[in-house]
């Protein structure tokens, strides 16, 4: 080991020691990428060795990716020797009431109806002592423990249950799966891990505690979830309110594990910065989701409202391994004014009856592109597999596009697939009808919006999708004249 | 109720209305009737201010106001009803959903309180035992996989829960089969009153038969040509269109 890396090694400790949130601290982690790097951020987690060293095979790895340039995507090429990959989880600014809030993102808190409390949480602003997040955090916690369900940082994981996080890590998403994924592998920075023991129905959707919690997670976030035998989970990512962040690229990795019987239900809402009316900042949402089913009978659906980012690139896949195992993909994803996204699904059927669903719902507006794309590979042994996809397009004005690509790869001939896709315009005369019952013109598009999002919007948690209902028409204003 | 004065009003570069004057009064019902192509669809359009008909001369007055300034949510509020032609599809959205955002819209205009759902139920299954119409309508998608005739009474029933003081039915009756034809007046019929008035275009006489006109227009490129009672609706069956398409001044 060079001295280099030792200096760096002992004064990471010694920060580490003295708690890390100070500004000088993050002036000691130089720009880029290096082995050196990762080790720093090991380091400064205090993680086992066995974790340090599949960090730094992931770094070996990444050394010999290429971006993938497939995408129907356009950006500036990325530096990421021009990136911090450390930076301590600095505490934001306490503000002391919401009127020192951006009134732009009030307005947008309000439009959402986003309790007050919550709005204070995520706004940084004190909160009494009634909703503290920490106390709420605490209640939650020990009422899931109670019931045998982890519920934690990635970190805390590490530390606390390492032969979970040993057994389940990279089993899904493999370190050597994707440049963005490996990447992430080698730099991670948090994430949430859960744990849902045999037998057990997680009593409540995992999702006020994340919301209030998931704040600076970092942009390379990581995400664990394992159902054990006849588990249940609803789990809840992301949040409504609009999220913004310096760093550019976010490139999470979430890899969920249902064995016999088991059920997950993953569903995002995302609303990260879109940049502005003029295609300027926002950002690069590359994100690798991908589900396990191993045991037999077992379920996962994904569920995604994707209204942010001026990028996304994901699509939350299922490997339908056990046998009668069922993958479901719902998904509304918008783009307005410069914003594209190539998102949709994979469904990899292995065992024998395996079903899947896709349902994509893609929206333009403004000069947004909105791409669909998945895959439904039936391997050789997935006799009587079966999937049904259904990929529809919605432009708002003329300047938008959309664009879909299905792949499909069946190697078994007893399989049934069936594929059917569709583009429309919300045409002047469906807004016409609308205002001539006396509907105002955006109510006439978010009725017509929410019409064709329905069947996702009712796979998702009954408040989750009247927020998300309304997320999609503030993120869609003035998209009509 | 309804004062038009000097119409003009065109479509895609080309002048379909050349002037039109017509007098509307509360309770009156009134045909305009007119061959393809004589403007008798533009002017209904117009009325309700479909944004792609420039009206470029004329004035309008509905109830004393300025009708042409408004926008079209803003005439359906102050009480103008258009059943159109070709009801326009909107998939996934309930017909009972649709209907009760707009008539709470309208009734907050109105300053009256808005209906809850089960206030809202009761209020429409009532028009629908009048219109003799099955309450399944209420869970099907707006006009999504209506047959034409499904479509057309679901405007009227529309209008009947609405309550719009001027009722503008564009060739409600096209396409309509005897049977839907009877329902569809029998709508009207009952919404007949001495505070709301109709304006019916219509290319056959045959709807008159159901709904007897107060006064009868015939309009023929772009002007009224000739008005009398209900009467000469039975002239225009009786001799066709063709008489009467001469220039005005020709006569």
């Amino acid at each position: 080991m060079s001295t280099a890396t030792e200096t760096i090694e002992e004064l990471a400790n010694r920060e580490y020691k003295h708690g890390f949130i100070t500004d000088v601290e993050q002036e000691l982690i130089p720009r880029g990428l290096s082995e050196d790097v990762v080790r720093l951020i090991s380091s400064k987690k205090n993680e086992p060795q066995w974790l340090l060293d599949w960090r730094l095979q992931a770094y070996r790895v990444w050394l010999t990716m290429k971006e993938p340039t497939w995408g129907n995507v356009k950006f500036d090429k990325i530096d990421y020797q021009d990136m911090i990959y450390y930076a301590a989880p600095k505490p934001k600014k306490q503000l002391s009431s919401m009127d020192e809030v951006d009134p732009e993102i009030r307005a947008t808190f309000e439009k959402l109806g986003i309790p007050l409390h919550e709005q204070k949480i995520m706004s940084g602003v004190a909160v009494d002592a009634v909703f503290d997040s920490v106390s709420v955090a605490t209640t939650f916690k020990e009422k899931l423990a109670d019931i045998g369900v982890i519920f934690c940082s990635f970190s805390e994981a590490v530390h606390n249950h390492p032969e979970l996080i040993k057994k389940y890590l990279g089993t899904v998403v493999p370190y050597t799966d994707n440049f963005y994924a490996t990447l992430n592998s080698a730099v991670f920075s948090d994430g949430s891990f859960a744990y849902i023991p045999k037998g057990v129905r997680c009593p409540m959707e995992l999702s006020t505690y994340f919301r209030i919690n998931a704040q600076n997670t970092g942009q390379f976030e990581r995400t664990l979830i394992v159902a054990e035998e006849g588990a249940y989970v609803s789990y809840l990512e992301g949040c409504t309110a609009p999220m913004r962040d310096e760093n550019q690229l976010h490139a999470a990795v979430v890899e969920l594990v249902a064995l016999d019987n088991a059920t997950i239900k993953y569903s995002t809402v995302q609303n990260w910065y879109p940049g502005d009316k003029n295609g300027k900042g926002g950002i690069y949402n590359f994100v690798t989701k991908r589900g396990l089913c191993a045991g037999t009978a077992s379920k996962i659906t994904w569920t995604q409202v994707e209204t942010g980012s001026a990028i996304t690139w994901k699509y939350p896949g299922c490997i339908l391994k056990g046998d009668n195992s069922i993958g479901e993909f719902y998904s509304v994803a918008t783009t307005n004014n410069w914003q594209q996204a190539d998102t949709g699904t994979k469904m990899i059927h292995i065992g024998k009856n395996t079903k899947s669903t896709i349902v994509s719902k893609g929206i333009s507006a403004g000069q947004g592109q909105n791409t669909y794309r998945g895959l439904v590979r039936i391997a050789k042994g997935a006799t009587g597999a079966h999937n049904y996809s259904q990929c529809d397009s919605l432009l708002i004005g003329d300047k938008c596009g959309a664009h879909t690509f299905p792949y499909l790869e069946i190697r078994n001939t007893s399989a049934t697939v069936e594929h059917e896709a569709s583009t429309s315009k919300i045409g002047e005369d469906q807004i016409f009808y609308c205002r001539q019952r006396g509907l105002s013109t955006e109510d006439a598009v978010n009725m017509i919006v929410s019409g064709f999002c329905k069947d996702v919007f009712r796979q998702l948690p009954m408040e989750f999708a009247v927020e998300a209902q309304k997320l999609l028409s503030v993120s869609l204003e003035g998209s009509v004249g | 109720m309804l004062k038009v004065r000097n119409l003009h009003a065109r479509v895609a570069g080309r002048e379909i209305l050349k002037g039109i004057d017509l007098n509307v009064k509360r309770g009156e019902v009134h045909a305009i009737m007119g061959p393809n192509g004589s403007g008798k669809s533009t002017l209904a359009r117009v009325l309700a201010g479909h944004p792609e008909y420039e009206v470029t001369e004329g004035e309008v007055q509905f109830e004393s106001k300025d009708l042409l300034d408004m926008d079209p949510e803003v005439r359906a509020r102050e009480g103008v009803f258009l059943a159109f032609q070709y009801p326009v599809e909107i998939a996934g959205v309930n017909n009972a959903y649709f209907l009760k955002s707009a008539l709470n819209t309208v009734r907050k205009e109105r300053g009256l309180q808005e209906l809850d759902a089960m206030e809202f139920l009761t209020l429409v299954r009532a028009r629908m035992k009048e219109l003799d119409m099955d309450e399944s309508f209420l869970n099907r998608p707006v006009n999504e996989s209506f047959s034409g005739g499904e479509k057309k009474r679901n405007e009227i029933f529309q209008m009947a829960v609405l309550e719009p003081k001027l009722c503008v039915l564009d060739e409600t009756d096209s396409g309509l089969d005897i049977d839907a034809l009877k329902v569809v007046s029998q709508g009207v019929n009952m919404m007949r009153s001495p505070d709301r008035a109709f304006v019916l275009v219509t290319h056959y006489q045959r709807l008159l038969n159901y709904i007897v006109p107060d006064h009868v227009h015939v309009l023929s490129e772009g002007r009224i040509v000739r008005s009398g009672g209900k009467e000469l609706a039975l002239e225009l069956e009786d001799k066709g269109y063709s008489w009467l398409e001469q220039p005005a001044g020709a006569r």
